[in-house]
């Protein structure tokens, strides 16, 4: 399959790879995807208290595609509001890579992967202020 | 050494540089056509033609006679088991093959089935335009076959024994190895049976069948024995008198022959009858019409002759060279799987899973080397094998596999090239891998609940 140039620069030369620290309450984490599908996904945001992504950090297992995706989101989340994160769509990053149509799918992983760490991360803000008002 | 390096010689392999210099007067000066009877140019290229036929049969010990020329094995395992199907369908319609065949014989074999389905389905309206006195609709079809009871209906259940022209076909497991159970072979077996189709070896995990074994138990119950041998041959002793293989199919092209030329061996005695399934001029004793791709048979005679010579040496140093490739590999990454047996192998075959890293990522990351992650037929697609799948390897482990095909013109520094390539790739990639950093904790990967999609 031939991928565009894109692709090949975030797969030779993935953005933000790593891990961030789980228990950090700033920290959100959404892995997404099956090793029985062939790709997973994880994605981690490090947000301030007024919702800043400060810092992001993927692992992903999967296709050139899926590698690139990762890596492309985990640039563009950085600096932005959780609410500028949001929408951020898959449509965004296939349109960038120039995704193959076999790859939408890396691209949709990448989208959700971004709702799943906000979502991981609101839960556990939610959970830290019953904490603190109980 | 040259890059890339090519090591998927089960997709293709280069055509000997002698083979191509056997073909070239026949793409010159000798281009005649092997049907003409009436001048010098015809009979030279006939003589040629023979001569190959003879190259080809003496490689699986058959007689030149049986040998008809194709397009290539796709052609030759369609015309086997569509042959057999359509002359002996008074005789039975039952087919058993194995899941890990190739594509090939699979949708050949799928579709003798829709055949069959099909006809019955036309059998069905029929009988119940008889019992309704209406026409009946292929919609309707379902519905009316429960109301009037089809499946209990005499009439319709005497037509449904006649012969169809499609199959019934069985598709057997094989053990973890690739191998296929004899046991469960016989078991399959049915007084319907007329052919069982199995692979010489397998083009993914090199597993090679027990084919003499095979050859006795269908000979002792007078089914026709169909070997798709195109994986193994020139490669590993494969002869069809020993073997008691009724029909076997070659390619040139998998043996350092040209692209677009094979063959299927059908045997003489006892008798192997089949219907052709391209019509014209009765060329190829009226079992496949067609000019004579005269060169490319030339090519394919020489590149048989120069097996049956080299291939014993060859295996020996095909061995040692993939032996060395699996040991490097697996004492120097963790987490690693052959798959296939080991001890019944193609001499090039390797095929290896690599835990938490996705094969077609691993293959764009080692792209001075040419490997594949299953067959070349099937890289279209996102699924994992489905040989794997049959034996037994799960789908995560399935997504980790690559295939090495070595041949001819591998070297030992190439080998010792790829060690090291496929070293430092993995490691890089299971940085990245989400799975080996759980996996390398203690985490249960099977305890997660996965987003399915």
């Amino acid at each position: 399959m031939a991928y565009s140039d894109k692709v090949i620069d975030h797969y030779e030369n993935p953005r933000n790879v790593g891990t961030l620290d789980k228990a950090d309450p700033n920290v959100g984490t959404g892995l997404v995807g099956a090793p029985a599908c062939g790709d997973v996904m994880r994605l981690q945001l490090k947000i301030s208290d007024d919702g800043i992504i400060e810092d992001a950090r993927f692992k992903t297992f999967g296709c050139g595609s899926a590698i690139a995706s990762s890596s492309l989101v985990s640039e563009w989340v950085k600096g932005k509001t959780v609410d500028e994160a949001l929408t951020i769509s898959n449509k965004d990053v296939a349109r960038e890579l120039a995704l193959p149509p076999v790859k939408i799918h890396c691209s949709v992983l990448a989208e959700d992967a971004i709702k799943a760490a906000i979502d991981d991360f609101k839960k556990k803000r939610e959970a830290r202020r019953q904490q603190q008002s109980a | 050494m040259k890059l890339p390096i090519y090591m998927d010689n089960h997709a293709t392999t280069p055509m000997d540089p002698r083979v191509l210099e056997a073909m070239l007067p026949y793409l010159r000066e000798d281009f005649g056509n092997a049907a003409s009877r009436n001048h010098a140019f015809g009979w030279k290229a006939e003589a040629a033609v023979e001569e190959a036929r003879k190259q080809v049969a003496a490689l699986i010990g058959a007689s030149d006679k049986e040998i008809v020329f194709t397009s290539g094995a796709t052609e030759s395992d369609n015309l086997a088991i569509k042959g057999v199907v359509e002359f002996y369908k008074e005789k039975g319609d039952h087919i058993i093959t194995l899941k890990t065949e190739h594509k090939a014989v699979l949708d050949t074999c799928k579709r003798l089935e829709r055949v069959r389905q099909e006809r019955l389905d036309e059998l069905k309206m029929l009988r119940l335009m008889q019992l309704t006195g209406a026409p009946v609709s292929r919609d309707d079809l379902a519905t009316l076959a429960i109301k009037h009871d089809l499946d209990n209906d005499a009439v319709y259940r005497q037509w449904a024994e006649l012969p169809t022209g499609g199959a019934r076909v069985t598709y057997l497991d094989v053990e973890k190895d690739g191998r296929v159970d004899l046991k469960k072979l016989e078991a399959a077996m049915t007084d319907k049976t007329i052919l069982v189709s199995i692979m010489l070896a397998n083009n993914e995990i090199g597993t090679v069948q027990p084919i003499a074994e095979i050859g006795r138990l269908c000979r002792a119950r007078g089914i026709l024995f169909h070997c798709d041998a195109v994986q193994g041959i020139g490669k590993v002793p494969f002869h069809v008198e020993e073997m008691q293989v009724d029909l076997a199919s070659i390619s040139a092209h998998k043996m350092y022959g040209p692209k677009g030329v094979g063959a299927l061996y059908v045997r003489r005695k006892p008798r192997v009858r089949i219907a052709p399934i391209i019509d014209g001029g009765g060329h190829e004793r009226g079992m496949r019409s067609g000019t004579l791709n005269v060169a490319s048979i030339v090519g394919f005679g020489h590149a048989a002759k120069i097996a049956r010579e080299e291939m014993a040496d060859e295996a020996v140093r095909l061995t040692r060279l993939r032996e060395r490739l699996r040991k490097g590999i697996v004492e120097q990454l963790d987490m690693v799987t052959v798959n296939g047996s080991q001890e019944h192998r193609l001499p090039g075959n390797l095929n290896i899973s690599f835990a938490y890293v996705e094969g077609e990522a691993l293959m764009m990351a080692i792209k001075d080397v040419a490997v594949s992650s299953g067959s070349a037929c099937t890289s279209a697609s996102l699924e994992p094998s489905y040989v794997l799948r049959a034996c037994g390897v799960e789908e995560e482990l399935a997504h980790s596999s690559i295939r090495f095909g070595l041949g001819r013109f591998n070297t030992e520094e190439e080998v010792d090239f790829v060690i090291k390539l496929m070293v430092d790739k993995v490691n890089r990639l299971r940085e990245m891998s989400p799975l080996y950093e759980m996996a390398k904790e203690g985490i249960d990967l099977k305890s997660i609940e996965w987003t399915a999609h």
